[in-house]
C-alpha cells in the first residue's frame, strides 16, 4: 500500500482540474502518529495535502451522505462496499461518485500498538508495506504489520473493491473461502448464560458517546432511535439495560448493512470491541440468506427484498 | 403460593390470527389467559423494537403471529417481517436470550384450533425458561 500517495494525488489534481468531479475526498495527515484525518479537497492546488498509508482507517463513505455535487471518493474493499450499501439506500446516486478504488491489505491497529509501548510516548508510525516503523521514546523498532492488523481486517473477505471508477495498484489476493471470526466460532459452543454474561461484560462498560455510531457510514437517520422520545425505545442514562439495548438495536439495524470495516471500533475511546454483535449478524446473512451487503449496485439490500422460500422453519 | 404464570406479550396480525384468536373464544375453545393482545394490521408492522419494548418492561416471552406466507392482506409485508425475524431471532440468540421466549407461527382466521393449540404450546415453552431476569428495564435505584 505504500507508492498509493503519489498516484492519488496526481488522480485527484486531474479529476478536480478536469471538472470531473467538485471536490475530492481523502486523508491528509494528522498531527499524532497513526490518526489522519479525512479531508474534502476541491481545489487542485491542495491535492498535494492528499497522503495514503496503514493508518487511513476512517470510513470515508460517511462523508459522501447527502451531497448534491460530484464527489472524487478514495475506497478501499470496504469502503467501496459502503458506497454501494448508501447508493441502493438512495443516499448518493452512483453518478455522482467516481470511486478511486485501492486494494488494500489492512490497517494498522492503533490500539494494539499503544498497548505495546504503554507509557512510552510515540513520535511518529511509517508505513513501510509489509512492515511499519515505530519511533518511541528514544528508539525505533521495525514491526510486522501482519501482527497489529485490526482484528476486522484479519478476516476480511474483499480486500480489492468491486465497485470503482479506476483503480489504483495491484489486487491484493482475497483468501479462498470465507473466514469465520474466531470469536464467533468460539461463542457458537458457549451456553445462553455464558453468552449472556459475556454480553454483558463487553458492552456494560460503554459510556455512550456514541462515538460508533457516527463513525458508521450505515448510520445515518435523521434521528437515530436513541434520541426518539415518544416512544422511547431505549433511555437516556447509563443504565446498564439501557446500554445494552443501544448496542443490541445499533447491531440490529447493521443487519445486512455493516460491510466489517471496523470504523465503530477503532472510535470508541474505551476499546470496546463493538464489533461483536455486527460481525455475529455479517455471519449470520451469509450463513443463512448467502447475502453480503454492498456487493452489487443493483441489489436491493439484505432486508428490502425476500424470497418465496426463505427460511421459515422456526414459524408454528 | 400459586404456581407462577408467564407474562406473555402477543403481536397479532388483524387480519388472521386476530380471527383465529376471536374464533377460537366464540367456539369456546379453552386456552391459557397468560397473553396481553396486541392487534396490528400486519406482521409487516411489527418492528424488532417492539419485540423488545416487550422484553424490557419484563415480559417472560412474545408471541408473534400472522397471516400464512401468500395470505398476508397486504401481500408481502410478511416476506419482509420473515427476514426482520430471522435476524432478530439470531441476534437473542448470540446475546443470549432463552430461544424458548420468542415464538413465531402464522394462523389463519380460520384456524380456531390451531390457535389454542400453539396458544398452549408457547405458555409451556415460557413456562420452562422460567421468569425472565435480562433485559429488563427496572426503576433507577436511589444509593
Ligand atoms: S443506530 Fe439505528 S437508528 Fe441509530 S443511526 Fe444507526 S441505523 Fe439509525
Ligand atoms: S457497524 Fe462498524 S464495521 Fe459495520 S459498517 Fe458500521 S462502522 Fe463499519
Ligand atoms: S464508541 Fe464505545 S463508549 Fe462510545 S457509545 Fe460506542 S461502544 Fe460506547
Ligand atoms: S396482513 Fe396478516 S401478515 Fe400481513
Amino acid at each position: 500500500m505504500t507508492g498509493y500517495t503519489e498516484k492519488i494525488r496526481e488522480a485527484a489534481k486531474r479529476l478536480l482540474t478536469e471538472k470531473k468531479v467538485d471536490c475530492f475526498i481523502g486523508f491528509r495527515k494528522g498531527s499524532v502518529p497513526m490518526v489522519n484525518y479525512p479531508v474534502i479537497v476541491s481545489d487542485p492546488a491542495k491535492a498535494d495535502e492528499l497522503i495514503w498509508d496503514a493508518n487511513c482507517a476512517m470510513n470515508l463513505a460517511n462523508y459522501v451522505i447527502g451531497r448534491k455535487d460530484k464527489v472524487g471518493i478514495l475506497a478501499t474493499g470496504c469502503v467501496a462496499r459502503n458506497l454501494v450499501t448508501l447508493v441502493q439506500e438512495n443516499q448518493i446516486k452512483r453518478e455522482q461518485l467516481y470511486i478511486i478504488g485501492l486494494p488494500c491489505s489492512g490497517m494498522i491497529d492503533k490500539s494494539q500498538v499503544i498497548d505495546k509501548y504503554g507509557d512510552v510516548e510515540i513520535v511518529s508510525v511509517i508505513d513501510k508495506g509489509d512492515t511499519f516503523a515505530v519511533e518511541a521514546g528514544d528508539k525505533t523498532d521495525v514491526l510486522k504489520k501482519a501482527d497489529f492488523l485490526s482484528r476486522n481486517c484479519k478476516i476480511c473477505a474483499h480486500h480489492n473493491p468491486i465497485e470503482y471508477d479506476e483503480i489504483i495498484g495491484d489486487k491484493v489476493a482475497d483468501p479462498e473461502t470465507y473466514i469465520k471470526p474466531e470469536d464467533v466460532k468460539k461463542s457458537e459452543s458457549m451456553s445462553d448464560a455464558e453468552r449472556w454474561e459475556f454480553f454483558e461484560k463487553t458492552f456494560s462498560p460503554c459510556i455512550r458517546c456514541y462515538a460508533c455510531r457516527n463513525a458508521c457510514p450505515m448510520c445515518y437517520c435523521p434521528t437515530c432511535f436513541v434520541d426518539e422520545s415518544r416512544p422511547q425505545w431505549v433511555g437516556k442514562s447509563s443504565d446498564e439495560t439501557d446500554t445494552l439495548t443501544f448496542h443490541f438495536l445499533r447491531a440490529l439495524h447493521l443487519a445486512g448493512r455493516c460491510t466489517d470495516c471496523g470504523a465503530c471500533e477503532r472510535a470508541c475511546p474505551i476499546d470496546i470491541p463493538v464489533r461483536y454483535l455486527t460481525s455475529r449478524l455479517n455471519a449470520d446473512a451469509k450463513e443463512i440468506y448467502g447475502f453480503e451487503s454492498g456487493l452489487d449496485p443493483k441489489m436491493r439490500p439484505l432486508l428490502d427484498h425476500y424470497k418465496l422460500d426463505d427460511l421459515n422453519d422456526f414459524f408454528k | 403460593m400459586s404456581e407462577w404464570e408467564p407474562k406473555i406479550v402477543t403481536i397479532l396480525c388483524n387480519w388472521c390470527t386476530y380471527g383465529a384468536a376471536d374464533l377460537a373464544g366464540v367456539n369456546r375453545l379453552q386456552y391459557p389467559t397468560n397473553f396481553k393482545v396486541i392487534r396490528v394490521p400486519c406482521t409487516g408492522r411489527i418492528s424488532p423494537k417492539m419485540i423488545l419494548a416487550a422484553f424490557r418492561s419484563g415480559a417472560d416471552g412474545v408471541w408473534i403471529s400472522g397471516c400464512h406466507p401468500g395470505d398476508c392482506h397486504y401481500i408481502e409485508g410478511n416476506f419482509y417481517a420473515r427476514r426482520r425475524f430471522t435476524m432478530l431471532k439470531a441476534l437473542l440468540k448470540h446475546v443470549g436470550i432463552d430461544e424458548r421466549r420468542l415464538h413465531f407461527s402464522w394462523i389463519s382466521a380460520a384456524e380456531g384450533p390451531k390457535f389454542a393449540a400453539t396458544a398452549k404450546e408457547v405458555i409451556a415453552s415460557v413456562k420452562q425458561a422460567g421468569p425472565a431476569h435480562q433485559l429488563i428495564k427496572t426503576k433507577a435505584q436511589v444509593i
